[in-house]
């Protein structure tokens, strides 16, 4: 049975079980519709899911644990933090360390139930009226993930990490997750968030995770996409801001085969800032995809893009950026940057700005390279006794470093840092 | 005379960029403790014969012999070369943003040092002297968190430059047109810089357009480089002689030959 089918089986059988059964039918519908994309869709042009949803798939695994030891490898251990966990997508009280007064940090299964109106109020709200085929595909089967709500005036003042483990499955896993962020006026919080596979088998995650920035919040979501080669992402991100608010997604892929990010901002108060920035730095047969949208649906708003890219090896990266700026959104800042770095010549990047602009006053630039490491540069490094190997890293380093120097977390800049060098295959140490 | 008595010893170096001969054939020999300035006209291929020096990779040696220490050292690479004590100052130092100089030195010093089977220099050790370096060179205080070269003025840069060099410590040390861009209070306090460096152990290369960085730097020889070879040489005289009455008398002499 091919994937589609297997999907549409599987929600037949558990549909009755499920909330928001209109939501998730109709999603399923348009799943059933208009299938998985491919190569012919302009979204999907230079990213073929093909070799992906054709493998077979179970779509639940059995709970599992993994050990504490385990956990800290991928999580921030120095600095206080909120840690709540899943296992084969299944949340996992003895991993979480949950100490929340103020703000509700739970399963989103359970927030159905203790905080039923903010969930019937947000789920599914921030995305589009007719959502691609695999956000379709998350709300008609997504069962669990992170319900994430924090009330007017409060400062969450530890960082929350979610991490999705699998392990000990018994067959490759497709997995739907599904986050839910709520953060009311005045409020703040700082979120990190990771996808990792223990296991031999393949896993492919198709995640949701709806962000809403009420007026006056600030927001710093952190994506952390280092797993193993066996795994496959895509992640889709739905912004929704208020006015005055702040929200940035940093995205840093290092790990995966096949990775695809769509993160959309949309701005409906004025006043309002939205960022996104992200570093990608892969190699043997892996890929990622950024798609960004950030729809200015007001005025007086401002957006920050800037994607890194290096790409070693037969890597292969994708960037659309798109922005649009409706006809009264005078007074847009808009600012775009897509940089890479092609470290071979069977390395490549489809990249491609998309602006569409219909106001008349407003700033609005966008600019991307491609290019190789500097020889003069290499040459000023290696002539001051640094080797061939840590002098590129330290210019990837540097090229990298307008986005790394921007993460708010220092125990994430470090670990970030210690990822990029392990990566290289350096040991050097760089701190700025 | 017994080569090892030279610390460079430069015979008929021929070198080319992508087809272009730019050395023609170089001969110089430099002993330790001795001060050398290569003077030439523009394009007369001075800058190449430092980066030939230093090892650059694009150009392409055709023919002669460099030694170092009475070791040839054409096929070392110019990080081996760097850890051998070759130093050369560039005449455009790079910008590297979000690299910064403790950060770069460091790495630096302890790579020469792992080179050398040295143990990293322990991080107070490292920090005294940087303090120590940077006062000789008369650079302020959060110099060293700065990205390097980034924002740095003409003059910063090449100070840094010679920074680099009192902490590397090079028995030969080159210096790529350091005074260009320089005005006169930066010019002293880099010649200063280069001259408290200087011991009978080490020897300098003034790679220089003009002989104003000479009025600081006091050579032992001076050689004209043109066409891509020395066509003469001399004591610092003869970069008085330039001085007063150009290039051209050389360029017709050496054209006669």
């Amino acid at each position: 049975m091919n994937l589609k089918d297997k999907l549409i089986q599987a929600f037949q059988e558990t549909e009755s079980t499920l909330s928001f059964q209109k939501e998730r039918k109709d999603s399923m519908r348009r799943l059933e519709e208009f299938g998985f994309p491919t190569v012919k869709d302009e979204e999907w042009k230079y990213t073929n899911l093909l070799p992906i949803i054709k493998n077979e798939y179970a779509l639940s695994a059995s709970e599992s644990l993994i050990s504490k030891n385990l956990l800290d490898e991928y999580i921030l251990t120095e600095t206080e933090t909120n840690v709540i966990a899943f296992v084969n997508g299944q949340f996992s009280q003895e991993l979480s360390n949950i100490d929340t007064e103020k703000i509700t940090l739970c399963p989103l299964s359970l927030a159905e139930k203790t905080h039923s109106t903010v969930v019937q109020n947000y789920w599914g709200k921030a995305l589009p009226e007719h959502p691609d085929s695999l956000v379709a595909l998350n709300t008609a089967l997504s069962k669990e993930g992170v319900f994430v709500h924090v009330p007017k005036n409060t400062v969450a003042e530890r960082p929350i990490q979610i991490v999705y483990f699998t392990t000990n499955i018994s067959s490759d896993l497709f997995l739907q997750t599904r986050n839910l962020v709520v953060v009311e006026e005045n409020a703040q919080v700082q979120i990190t968030e990771r996808h990792q596979n223990i296991d031999q088998k393949e896993v492919f995650t198709n995640t949701v995770t709806e962000i809403f920035a009420q007026d006056n919040s600030l927001i710093d979501f952190y994506k952390i996409q280092n797993d193993k080669r066996n795994c496959s992402l895509i992640d889709n991100t739905w912004v929704k801001q208020g006015k005055n608010c702040t929200c940035t997604v940093d995205t840093f892929s290092f790990g995966g085969k096949f990775i695809r990010n769509n993160l959309s901002f949309l701005l409906e108060g004025q006043y309002s800032e939205s960022n996104m920035r992200g570093i990608t730095l892969i190699g043997v047969n892996q890929l990622v995809d950024h798609h960004t949208l950030v729809d200015h649906a007001v005025a007086n708003c401002q957006s920050n893009e800037m994607y890194k890219g290096i790409f070693d090896d037969n890597a292969k990266g994708v960037f659309n950026g798109k922005v649009m700026v409706r006809p009264d959104s005078q007074k847009t800042n808009a600012f775009q940057s897509n940089n890479n770095l092609l470290l071979t010549d069977s390395a490549s990047i489809d990249t491609k700005p998309q602006l569409e602009i219909y106001a008349d006053d407003v700033a609005c630039s966008h600019g991307c390279t491609v290019g190789q490491l500097d020889d003069d540069a290499l040459f000023y490094l290696r002539s001051r006794g640094i080797p061939f190997k840590e002098a590129q890293a330290m210019l990837m380093y540097a090229f990298a470093n307008d986005v790394l120097s921007n993460v708010k977390i220092p125990e994430l800049k470090q670990k970030l840092n210690r990822i990029i060098a392990e990566k290289l295959g350096v040991q050097i140490d760089i701190e700025v | 005379m017994d080569k090892q008595l030279y610390m460079l010893k430069i015979n008929n170096l021929k070198a080319s960029i992508e087809g272009n001969k730019i050395l023609t054939g170089i001969n110089l020999d430099v002993k330790p403790g001795e001060v050398h300035a290569i003077m030439g006209p523009n394009g007369s291929g001075k800058s190449t014969l430092s980066s030939v020096i230093a090892g650059r990779e694009e150009y392409e040696v055709e023919d002669g012999t460099i030694d170092f220490d009475g070791e040839s050292i054409m096929d070392l690479s110019p990080e081996e070369r760097a850890h051998k004590g070759i130093f050369l100052s560039f005449q455009y130092p790079i910008e590297i943003p979000g690299v910064s100089v403790s950060n770069f030195l460091k790495t630096s010093l302890n790579e020469s040092r792992k080179a050398q089977g040295l143990e990293p220099m322990p991080a107070g050790d490292l920090l005294k002297m940087m303090r120590e370096k940077m006062e000789l060179l008369e650079i302020k205080k959060g110099f060293l968190s700065r990205s390097l070269n980034q924002g740095f003025s003409g003059g910063e840069k090449k100070r840094n430059e010679i920074f680099q060099m009192a902490m590397l410590e090079p028995k030969l040390a080159i210096l790529d047109e350091t005074d260009s861009g320089l005005d006169i209070d930066a010019l002293r306090i880099v010649a200063n810089g280069v001259n408290k460096l200087k011991s009978k152990d080490n020897a300098t290369v003034l790679i220089t357009h003009y002989q104003r960085l000479l009025d600081y730097i006091v050579p032992d020889f001076v050689h004209v480089l043109y066409n891509g070879r020395i066509v003469k040489s001399g004591t610092k005289d003869l970069a008085h002689e330039l001085e007063e009455k150009g290039y051209d008398w050389i360029i017709k002499e050496a054209e006669q030959l």
